[in-house]
């Protein structure tokens, strides 16, 4: 689509090359986490809670560990006593202590699928008979599952170490344990005179839904403890070095000792970055000598990882008659789930920052309810935010009479912005990505037939830099091997090759790119964040910079000149005199002169700017069952540089998608005492092909100015506008404001036959 | 834990032999004592599609089947789909159109392509959306899957022109 510009300025940057990893994944050849297969791997099984609350009273493995075929049964016990210390794993931090609970429940389960012990044995089935037998005597306490019951005084408490700290000052409130575990608050200008000065304002609560990730592979890991205390542990991570210092602090052991080999992943979406099975298959495989492999079941994914959080959010905004924002207001109170942890502050963070907002307050609560403990997915905490406010914009055009597309274009963030929590914007594509929809075939066609709507929403999600690194070790023919640390979870080997190619002036063809383990590649922070392509790919551009380098010093060298004097431009090496030697020409000097030329690059730089996307949808609403039918979707997002345009698409296309089963038909059901009713892909409904029309993907390139290629992380924003995007075509399609999500058949038949009865009522 | 059956199958065109416990399920039986972990665990449960394999050219849910029942049956795994010299017309299409991205779901989608193809050639979108509705993909939102597979149609035409 829209990567004319790209592909004038680059020759490789902006084309669509064959995956390196492509032909090994359609032929089954690539390896996932699951199909590790070691000689003499024991399988294991884990005993799960089936109480969503209760103290532990008692385990008793006996019976487990006398079964014929277990080697192996591990508890909390086994453990060492983790601190309460903090550790940054990359994206956010974790206190250790929760962390390791969290593995194996310590004294208290907290939801239900909470692991409690694992058992290792020749096969799965034994270990699966072993573990059912292992007795646990438990005290049940009353949960709690909702998000605002949770925040009363009379709440049954989670943890008894938590109290609520104040941030950003950091300060620590009250000495009563509560479930409340941080408060954010963010406030610019003054809230009240800007409510003063506003001609409507819109007030509106929302209720979403705790949703899990949904990626189709299970979590996994096979781990093996040497004789000499040394753990190696193959498992399908967005993080290896982020594994390493989770198994590495909760085992007990030096983080050197620990190595991490990242599998295949298939999928990931935020929730494969926690540890739950590399630690305790470590401890089952150092109890029984031998590689240990523990994959989860269905029910354990749903049950006992991931989620994203369910919320409530209150949103506040009020605009003047030229429909300019005069001020906005936001309380979210986010599900952490067992542990502190939620997305609380990038929810915050992200509710009102596509706008130019005067007069801003955000208050946002960080609680624990009993539910698994939730984690990042796609752009965490964004999209519950954007349902609430882009759908209270909504309100105010239609009460302002304005276009929902002209409102977004008049109030757009631009660069020099001050976002309510204090960054303020550099150069951004907010307003593109609106023009782009105004100017979209999809926005200028009208609607067809009745109960249809149209919705337009936008969303705003950062572009972490964190830390990367990369060597690239030229061979003698010209093929360039390049050796990196992000696990590449859709894609992202190939645009990181691609960068390095055009920076060589070689074909992404001539890059052969390896994901490295942990004693293999540098220091790399996880795969998130949208940050791979952004700050991986400048850390191979930075390795191609100093192969540049040293082929300059090289010919230099060679015709005795200054290394001044010489110039690297397009795969060629040029000389003050015309000299002229080829990347080719250098790469077999190279050899034969022994002097091997390795490239080395690292990144860590600043979040620079961000993304924006601007979503429109049109809907039909069957009126007899509420059922929502997505008819036509556009995605119109800054991608900053389109590397391979291909996989960004993708990246928007199943963004939307996931939004687009956030808004309409996920969601964990619970009963009261906390035991989840859908914990299969049969009843938490994630989207089929069947359920979706194509999605139009708009490529907006507004360069970062911050980058080399002008790249922008792709990956997360397009998930933020679908649920908004939705709710505002229904509500032109039905004339019913859903505001809570899912927006799920029943639930939107529910207000149909509400907003029938009133009329009826009234007539 | 009963005695070990003996289960004779044609398995991507050679009859092959192997030993299984009877509580062993198909998926099973090919990753772990077959192998051939190129047929994917995604649910085990027959909601995903993702260790899809052909029975006698049926789209079938391995974790749904026991290794015993396939006795005497004629199964066709993602490993046994492409010729000696390259690759099938449907991995093709995949690979060109960039219709995979953490590629779990991949080695399913391409048996349930097949044997959608193999029974109708020239599928329109929506009968293509409603074959595939039993094969789950998180990353890609379909619409590059639903492409690679209109390719794959042509692709296999030009190839038996």
């Amino acid at each position: 689509m829209a990567t004319s510009e790209s592909k004038k300025k680059y020759k490789v940057i902006g084309t669509r090359p064959i995956r390196h990893d492509g032909v090994d994944k359609v032929t089954g050849r690539a390896k996932y986490g699951g199909d590790v297969n070691l000689t003499g791997m024991l399988h294991a099984a884990m005993l799960r809670s089936p109480h969503a609350h209760a103290n532990i009273k008692s385990i008793d493995t006996s019976k487990a560990e006398i079964i014929p075929g277990v080697h192996a049964v591990v508890t909390h016990a086994d453990m060492p006593d983790a601190t309460d210390k903090v550790v940054n794993l990359g994206e956010g931090t974790v206190n250790l202590k929760h962390l390791g609970s969290n593995v194996l429940a310590d004294k208290k389960v907290l939801y239900r699928g909470h692991a409690i012990a694992a058992v290792a044995a020749d096969n799965i089935h034994i270990a699966r008979e072993a573990a059912a037998l292992i007795d646990v005597k438990y005290e049940v306490l009353p949960a709690v599952l909702d998000v605002l019951e949770a925040m009363q005084d009379d709440a049954p408490v989670l943890n008894a170490d938590v109290r609520t700290e104040e941030l950003p000052a950091g300060e620590t409130s009250g000495d009563k344990p509560t479930n409340i575990a941080k408060h954010f608050q963010f406030e610019l200008g003054d809230v009240e005179k800007g409510f003063a000065e506003a001609s409507v304002i819109v007030e509106r609560e929302f209720k979403t839904a705790t949703v899990h990730q949904g990626y189709i592979e299970p979590h996994n890991a096979t781990a093996h403890w040497n004789a000499d205390g040394h753990i190696t542990v193959w498992t399908s991570t967005q993080g290896s070095f982020s594994v390493r210092h989770q198994v590495a602090e909760l085992v007990g052991v030096p983080l050197g000792f620990v190595k991490v080999i990242p599998m295949e992943i298939g999928g990931g979406f935020g929730g494969k970055i926690s540890v739950y099975l590399q630690p305790v298959a470590a401890l089952l495989s150092k109890k029984s000598g031998k590689p240990v492999k523990l994959i989860m079941d269905r029910t354990d994914v749903f049950e006992a990882t991931g989620p994203t959080p369910g919320s409530y959010i209150k949103v506040k905004m009020g605009a003047n008659s030229d429909g300019l924002i005069t001020a906005a207001e936001a309380y979210l109170s986010y599900e952490a789930g067992g542990y502190p942890g939620s997305p609380i502050a990038p929810g915050c963070m992200c509710i009102f920052a596509c706008y130019n907002i005067p007069n801003g307050k955000i208050d946002g609560y960080d609680v624990c309810v009993n539910k698994p403990r939730t984690n990042a997915y796609r752009a965490p905490g964004a999209t519950n935010a954007a349902m609430a406010a882009e759908t209270v914009i909504d309100e105010l055009c239609e009460k302002l009479g304005m276009d929902p597309a002209e409102f977004r274009l008049k109030n757009a963030c631009k660069e020099g912005t001050r976002r309510i929590d204090g960054p303020v914007f550099s150069r951004i594509g907010m307003e593109e990505t609106v023009q782009a929809i105004q100017n979209s075939e999809h926005y200028k066609t009208e609607l067809t037939g009745p109960n249809q709507g149209r919705g337009i929403a936008s969303g705003f999600w950062f572009n972490c830099g964190l830390r990367s690194s990369v060597t690239a070790t030229v061979n003698g023919d010209g093929c360039v091997a390049l050796l990196e640390g992000s696990t590449d979870i859709g894609g992202s080997r190939a645009a990181i090759a691609m960068q390095l190619a055009e920076t060589l002036g070689i074909t992404a063809e001539e890059v052969i790119p390896t994901v490295g383990d942990t004693d293999s590649a540098g220091y790399t922070d996880v795969t998130g964040g949208s940050r791979v392509t952004y700050a991986t790919g400048w850390a191979a551009y930075e390795a191609a910079k100093d192969i540049q380098r040293q082929m300059i010093a090289a010919a230099a060298d060679q015709w005795e000149v200054d290394p001044a004097d010489v110039s690297y431009d397009d795969g060629k090496i040029i000389g003050p005199n015309d000299q002229v030697l080829t990347f080719h020409e250098m790469a077999a000097q190279s050899v034969k002169t022994s002097q091997p030329i390795i490239g080395r690059g690292v990144s860590e730089h600043e979040e620079p700017g961000g993304a924006f996307a601007t979503h429109a949808v049109d809907v039909e609403v069957d009126p007899d069952t509420g059922k929502v039918t997505v008819l036509r979707y556009t995605a119109a997002q800054d991608v900053g540089t389109a590397i391979h345009p291909s996989y960004v698409e993708g990246q928007i296309q199943g963004g939307a998608v996931q939004g687009i089963g956030w808004g309409l038909n996920e969601e964990y059901f619970y009963d009261d005492s906390g035991k989840m009713s859908n914990s299969s892909f049969l009843d938490y409904r994630i989207p089929t092909c069947l359920d979706l029309p194509m999605i139009d993907p708009i490529l907006v390139e507004v360069p970062n100015p911050g980058h080399p290629y002008g790249v922008r992380g792709v990956g997360e924003v397009p998930i933020i506008p679908p649920p908004a995007a939705l709710a505002n075509a229904i509500y032109q399609a039905t004339g019913i404001r859903m505001q809570q999500l899912p927006m799920s058949p029943p639930r939107l038949m529910h207000e149909i036959l509400k907003k029938r009865a009133a009329e009826n009522g009234g007539s | 834990m009963a005695t070990k059956r003996i289960v004779t199958a044609i398995i991507n065109g050679k009859e092959e032999q192997f030993l299984c416990q009877p509580r062993q399920t198909l998926l099973e039986a090919l990753r772990d004592d077959l192998d051939m972990t190129g047929t994917k665990e995604g649910c085990s449960n027959g909601n995903c599609g993702a260790c899809t394999v052909l029975i006698d050219g049926r789209p079938v849910d391995t974790c749904l089947v026991l290794a015993v029942e396939i006795d005497g049956t004629d199964i066709q795994t993602i490993e046994g789909l492409a010729p000696a010299d390259g690759l099938d017309p449907i991995q093709n299409a995949f690979l060109e159109d960039a219709a995979l991205q953490c590629g779990i779901c991949t080695p399913g989608f391409i048996m349930s392509t097949k044997a959608l193809l193999d029974r109708n050639p020239n599928p329109t979108e929506q009968e293509i959306r409603f074959e595939l509705a039993g094969n789950l993909c998180r990353c890609t939102g379909y619409d590059k899957i639903v492409r690679a597979v209109q390719d794959a149609a042509k692709k296999r035409q030009e190839v038996t022109v």
